[in-house]
């Protein structure tokens, strides 16, 4: 059986310890789950805290076993910082014609700071994703109150766009419903539902 | 909002969405475990977490941190020899240290039953190596469960809780990294729960639990005489289990390496049998040889260490199958996890063209690396730096095992060598035999110190040692997830004996003892110059709270956060807050200039005494 009619959708979410990966990609798998399809993953979170990478695996359909995904095996990535963004194409975690959605924050990695290599720019991101065969999507909002609800907006873009097959912005309400309560639900819904709103206007 | 107590302490049977390590805890509270207890080590620490999002008083596990791992097996021991389910957790690590006891268990009759859960790392993805635990298994007669998912963690712990039981022997439930954190919607049965049951039923009669010259013999008669019960068991056990695809090849296989094959399998035109085992210690002969018998080739697909397939070559040999066995064939068959694209890299080397080798070609993307490093307002960070300036380049440096070991790395450099929990001192004082020229400095955390530091500190003071040791105090065991430790004044269950490490070393006759916080960098510079200048086993406390616990706690109680720094006009650019101080809040313009990611700064201004010219200023 070829890999393209099995019964499955990858995602591979990464970024830096103390982004809210860990929060983000427990929203997406539990909008999967209120969907009605099959959804498993595996956090990676040996030093996150410390700064370093994260990483969060998300296999949806049947036809899955290891809560891990293969190489070239994803048909999503998400990204909550720019770097991040480009480590997912370099350790080609994509298959060709992928969606690559990043949050453009830029906390620089120790090399850029130590000075031994130039911090990466949007456009290196895009010339990357073309060579690559990949769709780029750049996620920024200038208003943004707190860092810590970059994770919200990302996830807000992904529902608008319908990047994961079958789940809609109600299973993704009902995921935070799970995970929130009181005023930090309150506020994370609003941000969520408003940047739904100007994400449709936009297109 | 869904709650874990909730989940954790219903009586329906349910399912819910849920990692390994939450699974395993509904699966105790389910099996009517009495005595739970733990070392802090990833990947189990969820563990932990999820038993304790039960408060105490409503709680129906006894939970406790130990001081470290051995000690933990102990009072988990002591629980079941009086009657009590226990059950003891750990990362692979954990049972180097809890051996000396853990060894004997088998030898043992354990009335009450009891779990060894181990959480082992393949990839060595948070351990300072691999090591594959079964072989303890095999040395202590132990039987093992081996799950492949957090559902099959959750079935086989409660298996292991009532086999343990029945046979009053130790069970390891063996997990993995990627069972630990595997999430998945896991089914769960009912909870009843049982009265509070406070009955001492420790009696000699039931052992003898005392293990001397010829009675030990005796008592390892017993534990291979039930091992080989167990045997029994595992023939007929649902956890060994066929994959039929009609094949005359067939691939032996458990844990995760099993869930990469099924992947890879998806993809074969020609799908081979596979027998998955859920039990791996002591493996089911019966079963095995039957399997080999139906197949002509036999792939043992096993991550790690050779395990089974040498048990699985030796019972072939013992019966004479003809079968063509294929087990490991390269070093790196011996090394990391068994990924899906490792697995397809080695099913396609066994059979090539059942199966594409890894779809990944060579990269054209250069991207730098993302080092974990210490927290903005780190006071380890703060120390580093100071200590530092007070060393030559030919002075020696011992790491140990916490946040610190970061230190070891850009752009600090400080700790060379790395062994185990609380290694520093004994490694220390050899470095300082036979050696006139290089002073030695160790480095030590708190909870490693009660850990497993005390005895080479010890040592150093007994045999006279020359050396230094920083111990970097920061009031928890931070690398693991801030839990309370002896020196942290709370446990579990509340307020608790705080005990210092002042008084301690006191106590223990350390002739050179200097306290500071680590953020007054001058005086902890001149500190440290002190006690190299000590002719003896010298230790400086370098004392900050842990900055990110602290940070927590504060945004919890939504107390106003300090404003971040910034970098004011008087900036030269000499860098040393972003190459040497290296606080990750520093970020570099592309125009050489110094800015500060302000979603980073904590505002805890220990950067504003590092800069030359005083160029770091608060916001206003």
């Amino acid at each position: 059986m070829s890999s393209s009619r099995l019964d499955r959708f990858d995602i591979y979410i990464n970024g830096v310890g103390g982004q809210g990966i860990g929060m983000l990609s427990e929203l997406i798998v539990r909008a999967i789950d209120h969907s009605g399809q099959v959804v498993r993953g595996a956090d990676t979170h040996g030093l996150a805290q410390r700064g370093g990478m994260v990483v969060s695996h998300i296999r949806k359909g049947k036809d899955t076993y290891s809560p891990l995904i293969g190489k070239k095996n994803a048909q999503l990535a998400v990204s909550l910082e720019r770097h991040e963004a480009m480590r997912a194409i370099a350790e080609q975690q994509l298959e060709e014609g992928g969606v690559l959605i990043y949050y453009d924050a830029v906390w620089q990695p120790l090399g850029v700071r130590l000075g031994n290599t130039p911090q990466l720019s949007n456009n290196d991101l895009e010339d990357a994703a073309e060579r690559c065969n990949l769709m780029l999507i750049r996620v920024f909002q200038e208003d943004l109150p707190d860092a810590r609800m970059q994770n919200v907006i990302l996830l807000a873009e992904i529902a608008a766009r319908v990047l994961v097959p079958g789940v809609s912005l109600e299973h993704y309400e009902r995921a935070m419903e799970d995970l929130m309560e009181g005023a930090l639900l309150e506020r994370n819904s609003k941000l969520f539902r408003s940047h739904v709103r100007r994400q449709s206007g936009d297109n | 909002m869904k709650r874990l107590e909730e989940m954790l302490l219903t009586r329906e049977a349910g399912s819910e969405i849920m990692i390994g390590n939450t699974a395993v805890v509904r699966a105790m509270i389910e099996s009517g475990v009495k005595v739970v207890t733990s070392y802090p080590g990833s990947p189990t620490p969820e563990i932990a977490q999820a038993i304790m999002s039960v408060p105490a008083d409503r709680n129906p596990l006894h939970f406790q941190f130990s001081v470290n791992e051995k000690v933990a097996t102990e009072v988990a021991f002591g629980a079941s020899i009086n009657g009590h389910l226990s059950c003891v957790f750990f990362k692979s690590v954990g049972l180097n240290v809890a051996s000396d006891t853990f060894v004997q268990l088998s030898l043992m009759e354990l009335i009450g039953g009891m779990v060894v859960m181990i959480g082992d790392d393949p990839g060595a993805n948070s351990s300072q190596n691999e090591q594959d635990n079964r072989h303890y298994a095999l040395m202590s007669y132990t039987p093992v469960f081996e799950p492949s998912t957090p559902q099959e963690a959750y079935a086989m712990f409660k298996e292991a809780t009532r086999i343990s039981k029945e046979m009053k022997m130790p069970i390891i439930l063996r997990l993995t990294t990627h069972v630990c954190h595997a999430k998945e919607r896991v089914a769960f049965g009912t909870w009843s729960p049982e009265e509070t049951d406070s009955k001492s039923r420790f009696d000699v009669d039931n052992g003898p639990y005392i293990p001397i010259t010829s009675v030990s013999l005796k008592m390892k008669r017993r534990a291979l005489e039930k091992l080989e019960s167990f045997r029994d068991y595992s023939e007929d056990s649902a956890l060994n289990r066929i994959v039929d695809n009609h094949s005359n090849k067939g691939i032996i296989s458990s844990g995760t390496a099993f869930l990469s094959l099924m992947d890879c399998v998806l993809e074969m035109d020609e799908k081979p049998d596979i027998l998955k085992l859920g039990i791996t210690n002591p493996l089911p002969k019966e079963l095995i040889e039957s399997f080999l018998r139906n197949h002509s080739e036999v792939k043992v697909l096993e991550e790690l260490d050779q395990v089974i397939e040498q048990q699985v070559k030796s019972l072939a040999y013992d019966r004479r199958t003809k079968t063509r066995i294929i087990g490991k064939e390269h070093i790196d068959d011996f090394i990391g996890e068994y990924l899906p694209d490792k697995v397809r890299e080695i099913i396609s080397r066994t059979w090539p063209g059942t199966v594409e080798p890894s779809h990944e070609a060579p990269s054209s993307v250069e991207i730098p690396a993302r080092p974990a490093q210490m927290c903005p307002g780190c006071g380890h960070r703060s120390a580093f730096f100071a200590v530092k300036s007070a060393l030559k380049k030919i002075d020696i440096t011992v790491a140990d095992i916490g946040c610190y070991t970061l230190g070891a790395f850009e752009p600090y450099n400080l700790g060379q060598v790395l062994l185990c929990m609380g290694h520093c001192s004994g490694t220390g004082s050899g470095l300082s035999l036979f050696n006139d020229e290089r002073r030695v400095v160790a480095f030590i955390g708190d909870s490693t110190l009660f850990h497993a530091g005390l005895p080479g500190i010890i040592n150093a003071v007994y045999n006279n040692h020359k050396m230094t040791l920083i111990v970097m105090e920061n009031g928890t065991t931070a690398m693991t997830g801030h839990q309370d430790h002896p020196g942290s004044g709370s446990s579990v269950r509340g307020p608790a004996t705080k005990i210092s490490i002042r008084k301690l070393l006191d106590a223990l006759g350390v002739a050179f003892i200097k306290e500071v916080d680590t953020y007054q960098q001058t005086k902890l510079k001149k500190l440290v110059e002190d006690a190299l200048g000590f002719d003896g086993f010298s230790v400086v406390i370098a004392r900050h709270p842990c900055m990110l616990k602290f940070t927590r706690e504060q945004r919890r109680k939504l107390k106003t956060m300090p404003k971040p720094v910034r970098v004011g006009s008087k900036c030269d650019r000499r860098y040393v807050c972003v190459k040497r101080f290296a606080c990750p809040t520093f970020q570099r313009g592309e125009d050489g200039s110094v800015w500060v990611q302000e979603d980073l700064c904590i505002g805890d201004r220990s950067c504003m005494q590092t800069c030359p010219v005083d160029a770091i200023i608060p916001s206003e």
